[in-house]
């Protein structure tokens, strides 16, 4: 045992100099492997709770699952589950072109309102904080299942929240439709318009956590920027569209993607739960893993597109 | 307040009438903003808390009251009637204790594990760091449902390795009706909207200033005192609003809660079956088999929906002050 530790010793003492020499390299070396560490659990998680998972679901959908005792058998299908899904089932493509459609008339009313908000609140004025904290409340009363439950319920779409009927309501827009229909502009435009007043809860209440990320970027921008424009004479309106706007525009992309996400991937989205009660109701676990796979390329394919555009009328700073 | 542009003009007033004049319509402008922002923020909160009082009001109203006409948001006779049905079709008290349990178990095992992580793709150079954070990222776009089959074989016959299946000769355990999934996936950041989480933590330390870090290696500590001391006591407020989210979201989650507890109660797959368990109970009790009106199972339902929602809404109402501050300085922008 002493012995060992006299070898350790000596050993060490032997290494100290040849370290000393490659110190830099074994910092860089070791930050790295730190860096590692702290990332391991990401790694591991990826791997058993991700990636594998993925796999097998694309092999899923190119097979047929039959649970049996204690498993599942596999039954190779090629591609005839896509085939049933895109072409045989009744509404699948249907409610995909629908939730799409809906997604890309939401987006910019949220990203627009959610930037509208994150500038009311950043400004001064009394009950500022109060204002702050219920423009977040619906990051709570709209989550996960309460989003499920309100969207169909009666009580409330009778008393003018929801969309299901529509006869009377506090929140509709009949007064609105009357005066742009005297405007002659097209008659799509007007549709949208109204469409997005009578869709105003669903607006604001998707656009908590936009508006958080907005007013953190507004937050961000340093005070000596403005500071420097009116001493130049610069007016408010001045001031927005060349300061505020440009230093904020990097999170208009983030907020995109992020609602683009948040709007196909949640809980009361018609595809999710087709999805779902296709593999639950009805058993067919290689049609929905089928749909899930075109479902997850028509999303990937729209958030790239979308990045693609914006990226390019965003402006950084550095 | 934005009128200045227009004096730019070269104008036959005498200067100090024009000043006079600029400055009237300036505090004028002001105050009429100032009017109009207090009209549309307060348009738009009680936009946001009319579905909740709606909720509230109906919640104690008896039955008749919501088929009288004259009966719009204030009941005629408030009765405490549907609470007490509700809570026992829910079994609320189960079901709140599972949740409680559920949610702070996954969102404080999310946010060490977001915490770590988004440290390490924040102050570390590695190799393929870019390439994992993209996968970050991916995480998030991926449809859970995408996942779901494969998880719930996984976790239906969870082996590591081919570790368990050797020692009992069984097909791996079985950890479904367990909480097993869930601190698993939360310990390896891929809980619910995980990636979001180690974004914002990433972001923030990003934007820490290097140096102190740097002060503290000088001081001679090391990487994980850095972090645990340094690091770690300014991320709070980050911290919070991850913490903030992930209780929030695992509270109202169904999606998870119903892939891997199908049997054990929580309250969101409780709420959303409410007025069936409101029919079962009464077949129970009475023996009749009922079918509930529309309105009145719709009453039901509002009166669960506050009943989950006010755990997270006290929750909000002590945090909400850290949360919104937060925002200040929780850097989730770069």
């Amino acid at each position: 045992m002493r012995e060992a530790t006299m070898t350790n010793r000596a050993l060490k003492s032997a290494a100290a100099p040849q370290k000393k020499k490659r110190r830099g390299l074994d910092l860089t070396r070791k930050r790295a492997a730190m860096g590692y560490l702290f990332v391991l659990p990401f790694i591991i998680g990826l791997i058993t709770f991700f990636l594998v998972p993925l796999v097998q679901s694309f092999i899923f959908s190119l097979n047929k699952l039959e649970v049996a005792e204690g498993g599942y058998n596999l039954i190779p299908m090629g591609f005839e589950n896509y085939n049933r899904a895109l072409r045989v089932h009744a509404s699948y493509v249907r409610d995909l072109w629908e939730s799409v459609r809906y997604m890309i008339a939401n987006v910019p009313l949220i990203i627009i309102f959610s930037f509208f908000a994150a500038n009311l609140l950043n400004q001064k004025f009394k009950g500022r904080s109060l204002a702050r904290a219920i423009f977040f409340l619906p990051v709570i009363v709209t989550s996960g299942v309460m989003l499920v439950v309100d969207s169909g319920d009666l009580l409330q779409s009778s008393l003018g929240m929801t969309q299901t009927d529509g006869t009377e309501g506090a929140f509709r827009a009949v007064e609105l439709a009357r005066l742009l229909l005297q405007t002659r502009l097209s008659e799509r435009f007007i549709d949208y318009i109204i469409g997005a007043v009578d869709a105003i809860y669903d607006i604001v209440s998707a656009s908590g956590v936009q508006i958080l990320v907005f007013l953190a970027g507004l937050q961000s921008i340093s005070p000596s920027l403005f500071e420097a424009s009116n001493i130049e004479g610069a007016t408010g309106w001045e001031n927005f569209w060349k300061i505020t706007f440009p230093m904020v525009s990097p999170l208009i992309l983030v907020n995109t993607v992020y609602t683009i996400i948040d709007l196909l991937i949640n809980s009361s989205n018609t595809v999710m739960e087709l999805i779902r009660d296709t593999a639950f109701a009805s058993q067919d676990y290689g049609m929905s893993s089928a749909m899930a796979w075109i479902y997850f390329a028509a999303i990937l394919l729209i958030v790239g597109l979308v990045m693609w555009i914006v990226s390019k009328l965003v402006f950084y700073y550095d | 307040m934005k009128i200045k542009g227009i004096f730019h003009r070269k104008s036959k007033l005498d200067y100090k009438d024009l000043q006079h004049r600029k400055h009237m319509m300036y505090t004028w402008g002001k105050r009429g903003w100032s009017i109009v922002r207090g009209v549309i923020i307060a348009g738009i909160c009680f936009l946001i808390l009319y579905p909740t009082l709606v909720k509230l009001s109906v919640s104690f109203m008896p039955e008749k009251d919501i088929y009288d006409v004259t009966v719009r948001y204030v009941p005629k006779s408030p009765t405490l009637e549907n609470y007490k049905t509700v809570i026992k079709a829910m079994k609320y008290g189960t079901a709140f204790w599972n949740t409680l349990k559920l949610a702070l178990l996954t969102s404080l095992m999310q946010l060490i594990s977001c915490t770590l992580i988004g440290y390490g793709f924040a102050r570390f150079k590695f190799k393929g760091r870019n390439f994992l954070f993209a996968l970050v990222i991916l995480t998030m776009v991926v449809p859970p449902q995408t996942l779901m089959i494969p998880l719930f074989l996984h976790f239906r016959y969870f082996d590591i390795f081919g570790i368990i299946s050797a020692v009992t000769g069984g097909k791996g355990i079985n950890l479904l009706e367990s909480y097993w999934p869930f601190i698993l996936m939360s310990m390896t950041g891929m809980g619910l909207k995980n990636g979001l989480y180690i974004y914002i933590m990433r972001q923030f330390f990003r934007n820490m200033p290097k140096e102190l870090e740097e002060a503290a290696y000088v001081d001679g500590a090391g990487m994980l005192r850095t972090f645990a001391q340094i690091m770690l006591p300014s991320a709070v407020p980050s911290m919070v609003t991850v913490f903030l989210f992930s209780f929030v979201w695992q509270w109202t989650d169904t999606f998870y809660s119903t892939l891997f507890l199908q049997k054990t109660r929580v309250l969101a797959s409780a709420l959303s079956s409410v007025s069936f368990d409101v029919t079962q109970k009464i077949y129970f009790e009475t023996g009749v088999n009922v079918a509930l009106a529309p309105a009145i199972s719709s009453m039901y339902t509002n009166t669960a929906s506050l009943l989950v929602v006010l755990p997270l809404l006290i929750l909000y109402l002590f945090a909400q002050k850290r949360f919104v501050e937060s925002v200040e300085r929780s850097g989730i922008v770069g």
